[in-house]
C-alpha cells in the first residue's frame, strides 16, 4: 500500500461517509490531507482527537474522518471546543473553520479564544467567499472583487485573519497556501505542538463560486496564482510594503509564550482548595 | 452522634447553584446579566473547589457552546441567563436538542421584550422557553416558586436532562431568584446519570433507537469515535436527507418525551380537591395565589390552586383533572397570557376560563388575585 492508502484507511470513514461534498479542485481536501498527515506524525491515539467545524464547506470537514467529530452551529465551533478541551484537558481539540464562520458570525468567538490562550489548534480555510451558500461576499472577500451579493463589486475593506490573530494575542500564527501543501503539514504540526491558543490561515480557493465570478480561471490557475503570489515571511522581512500588497506571507507570524488557561486554572483550583481547608 | 441540619437563610440563586452542585454538576458557563449573575459568582468560587470548571464567555451564544461541549465529554453542565441572554442561546439550545446533548439552562425571567426592566420580575419567556429555538422540537422546562424548589427543581432538570438527552430550562423570575427563605438544604435525593454505551466500540450505533428512545451517549475521548452534529442525521449521527431517515429521527426525539408525559409533568395541588374556581398558576404568582385561595377559604368560598412545577410539557392531564369540580379557573401570570392560552385549549369550553394579566414590573398580590375571585363568584 501506497503512504496515502494507508493514511486513507487508518483515519478517513471511507467505507461509511464518501462520496464527499467538496467541489473537484477544491481546497478543503488538500488541508484535509495535510492535517491527517500532520496527526500521523504527531501520533496522537484518535480516541484522543476531537475536530470541531462550524458550518459551511469547511463545516464538512470533520464527518470525514474517524476522530470524535463535532460540527456544530455556525461560527461557533471555538466555543463548543472551548468547552470540550476545559473539561477534558487531555484531548487534542482542533478547531476547522471558514473565513466567514471564523471571522464574520463567529469574529468574536475568534478574538476571545485567541485572547484567553486555551490549548486549542484553530485551522481556517480562507477561500474568500461564502462557497456553500452559492458564493456571497465574505469578510476577506477583496475590495473590488464580484460575488453575488456584490456584483457591482465589494467596497468593503477584508480582514486580514492572521494579522487579527496575532493582534488578539494568539501565542502562535501561522499561513500557508493550499498550493504548498506539503508545508502546510508542517505548519499545521507545529500549531499542534504548541500549548497554547494557535491559529492556522490556509490561503484556499473557490474556483466554483469567488473564481468564476471574478474570472479567475480554473482551480489549478488559481493554484498557480497562489504559488506565484507567496512570499516567506523571512523574505517579506526585508521587502517594502508597496511590494508586499498583493502578496500572500506565509510562515509563521508569530510564536510566543503565554500563560496558557488550563494550566492558570489548575492553580484556581489550589487556590480554591486552600480557601476552603482555611475557612 | 449526627448533627441535625441546620436551617439556613438562602436566595433563590443561590438555591439553584448549590442544587446544580449536589446534582453533580461540574461545567459552568455563562455571561454576565441580572438579575441571575450570582448563580455564575457561586460557581465561580465553588466549582473549582471540588475540580469543577466555571468559565465567563464572551457572550451567551458562547456559554451555550461551551456547556454543550463539556457536556460531550461526559460532565454534567449548566448556563444561567435572563432574558436577552436566552434569546441569544436559542440557536445553540436547538442544537443541544437535535444533538441530544444533556445541559441545563435556568432563565431568570425578568422584564422585556428587550433591554426590558432588567432588575423587575415577569413572565414573559413561557412561549420563548418553549418555541424560542427554530424547528418543531419537544422540550422540558421547570419552574420553582419557593427557594427550596429553586434547589429540587435544578435537580431535577439535571436528572431529566440526563435521562432523555436533551436541554432542560429552569425557569425562575427575578422574585423566586432574589427571594430569601429559610431552608434546609441538602437531603436525598435521586440522581441520574446519563447512560453509556457498554457495547465494544464497532457495535456501537450512537443514534439508534430503542423502546425508551434514548441512546446511550458516549463521552468524546471514552473510545466510542463518533460524529455528532446540528444536521438531521442517521442512527450513525451522519447527515441524512432520506425521507424516512428524518422521520424516523423526529419521531423518536417526540417520543422519547412524549412517553414519559406522566414522569416529566410536576404539579402541586392545594385545596383543588372540592375547589369550584381554580387557579392556576407558577413561579412566583402561585405564591400570591396560595395566600389568596387562604383568604377565599377564611370566607367560604370553595378555592384552589393548581401550581404549574412543569411548564412545559403542559400539564394537560392535571388541567383536566380540576376541571371535574372547577366551574372557573382564574389564570394569573406576569404577561399578557401565555400559560391561560394552554388552560383554555385544554378546556374546551367546560369551565370559564378568566385571565389576570400584569405587566408594570410587579408581582402579582394575592389581594388582586382574591379581588378576581370576588369578581367571579
Amino acid at each position: 500500500m501506497t503512504e496515502a492508502t494507508k493514511l486513507i484507511h487508518k483515519y478517513l470513514r471511507h467505507d461509511k461517509k464518501f462520496p464527499h461534498v467538496w467541489c473537484p479542485g477544491c481546497g478543503i481536501g488538500i488541508t484535509l490531507g495535510a492535517l491527517i498527515r500532520a496527526i500521523d506524525r504527531i501520533g496522537c491515539r484518535k480516541d484522543d482527537v476531537v475536530l470541531v467545524s462550524g458550518i459551511g464547506c469547511s463545516g464538512r470537514l470533520p464527518v470525514y474522518v474517524d476522530f470524535n467529530t463535532l460540527h456544530t452551529t455556525h461560527g461557533r465551533a471555538l466555543t463548543f471546543a472551548t468547552g470540550v478541551k476545559l473539561a477534558k484537558p487531555r484531548l487534542n481539540v482542533i478547531v476547522i473553520m471558514g473565513d466567514g464562520d471564523a471571522t464574520a458570525i463567529g469574529g468574536n468567538h475568534f478574538i476571545h479564544a485567541a485572547r484567553r490562550n486555551i490549548n486549542l489548534t484553530a485551522i481556517i480555510i480562507n477561500n474568500n467567499i461564502y462557497g456553500m451558500t452559492g458564493g456571497q461576499y465574505s469578510p476577506t472577500t477583496p475590495y473590488g472583487m464580484k460575488s453575488t451579493t456584490s456584483v457591482y463589486t465589494n467596497i468593503e475593506q477584508a480582514f486580514k485573519i492572521s494579522e487579527l490573530a496575532v493582534t488578539a494575542g494568539a501565542s502562535f500564527v501561522g499561513r500557508s497556501t493550499v498550493y504548498h501543501a506539503l508545508y502546510l503539514d508542517k505548519l499545521i504540526e507545529k500549531a499542534i505542538h504548541k500549548v497554547g491558543f494557535s491559529v492556522v490561515e490556509v490561503i484556499s480557493h473557490c474556483h466554483t463560486q469567488y473564481g468564476r465570478q471574478n474570472e479567475l480561471g480554473s482551480a489549478v490557475d488559481m493554484l498557480k496564482w497562489q504559488r506565484d503570489h507567496s512570499v516567506r515571511v523571512e523574505k517579506a522581512a526585508t521587502m517594502k510594503p508597496e511590494e508586499l500588497d498583493d502578496k500572500i506571507i506565509i510562515g509563521v507570524l508569530v510564536d510566543k509564550e503565554l500563560p496558557v488557561y488550563e494550566e492558570e486554572y489548575a492553580r484556581i483550583r489550589e487556590r480554591a482548595r486552600k480557601a476552603v481547608r482555611s475557612s | 452522634m449526627k448533627k441535625a441540619k441546620k436551617e439556613v437563610l438562602m436566595q433563590g440563586n443561590e438555591a439553584v447553584a448549590e442544587g446544580a452542585l449536589q446534582a453533580g454538576c461540574r461545567f459552568f458557563a455563562g455571561y454576565p446579566i441580572t438579575p441571575a449573575t450570582e448563580i455564575s459568582e457561586i460557581l465561580s468560587i465553588k466549582l473549582p473547589q471540588i475540580d469543577g470548571t466555571f468559565i465567563q464567555m464572551e457572550d451567551e451564544i458562547a456559554s451555550l457552546g461551551a456547556v454543550i461541549g463539556a457536556s460531550l465529554t461526559g460532565v454534567k453542565a449548566m448556563t444561567a441567563t435572563s432574558g436577552p441572554g436566552f434569546s441569544l442561546m436559542q440557536e445553540n439550545l436547538g442544537f443541544a436538542m437535535i444533538a441530544e446533548v444533556p445541559c441545563v439552562v435556568v432563565n431568570v425571567m425578568r422584564g422585556g421584550p428587550s433591554t426590558g426592566l432588567p432588575t423587575f420580575p415577569a413572565q414573559g419567556d413561557v412561549m420563548q422557553a418553549r418555541w424560542g429555538t427554530h424547528g418543531d422540537h419537544p422540550i422540558i422546562v421547570l419552574s420553582a416558586s419557593t427557594v427550596r424548589e429553586c434547589y429540587e427543581m435544578t435537580i431535577q432538570a439535571f436528572n431529566y436532562a440526563e435521562k432523555y438527552r436533551t436541554p432542560v430550562i429552569l425557569l425562575l423570575d427575578e422574585v423566586v431568584a432574589h427571594m430569601r427563605e429559610k431552608i434546609v438544604p441538602g437531603g436525598k435525593f435521586e440522581i441520574i446519570n446519563r447512560l453509556k454505551p457498554t457495547m465494544p466500540p464497532e457495535w456501537y450505533i450512537p443514534y439508534e433507537d430503542s423502546p425508551t428512545g434514548v441512546p446511550p451517549m458516549a463521552d468524546f475521548g471514552g473510545g466510542y469515535r463518533y460524529h455528532v452534529t446540528g444536521l438531521t442525521h442517521d442512527v450513525r449521527g451522519f447527515p441524512t436527507e432520506r425521507p424516512d431517515e428524518i422521520k424516523a429521527f423526529n419521531e423518536r426525539i417526540f417520543r422519547k418525551i412524549s412517553r414519559n408525559m406522566k414522569a416529566v409533568s410536576l404539579v402541586e395541588d392545594y385545596e383543588t380537591e372540592d375547589a369550584e374556581i381554580t387557579i392556576v398558576a407558577y413561579g412566583c404568582v402561585a405564591r400570591s395565589a396560595r395566600r389568596a385561595v387562604k383568604d377565599a377559604r377564611e370566607r367560604g368560598l370553595k378555592v384552589g390552586l393548581l401550581k404549574l412545577i412543569t411548564i412545559w410539557p403542559f400539564a394537560r392531564a392535571a388541567v383536566e383533572r380540576v376541571l371535574k369540580n372547577a366551574r372557573v379557573l382564574i389564570v394569573p401570570e406576569m404577561n399578557m397570557g401565555q400559560i391561560s392560552r394552554e388552560v383554555k385549549r385544554v378546556n374546551q369550553g367546560k369551565a370559564r376560563v378568566v385571565t389576570l394579566n400584569k405587566m408594570d414590573g410587579t408581582i402579582i398580590t394575592p389581594q388582586e388575585i382574591l379581588a378576581r375571585i370576588m369578581e367571579v363568584v
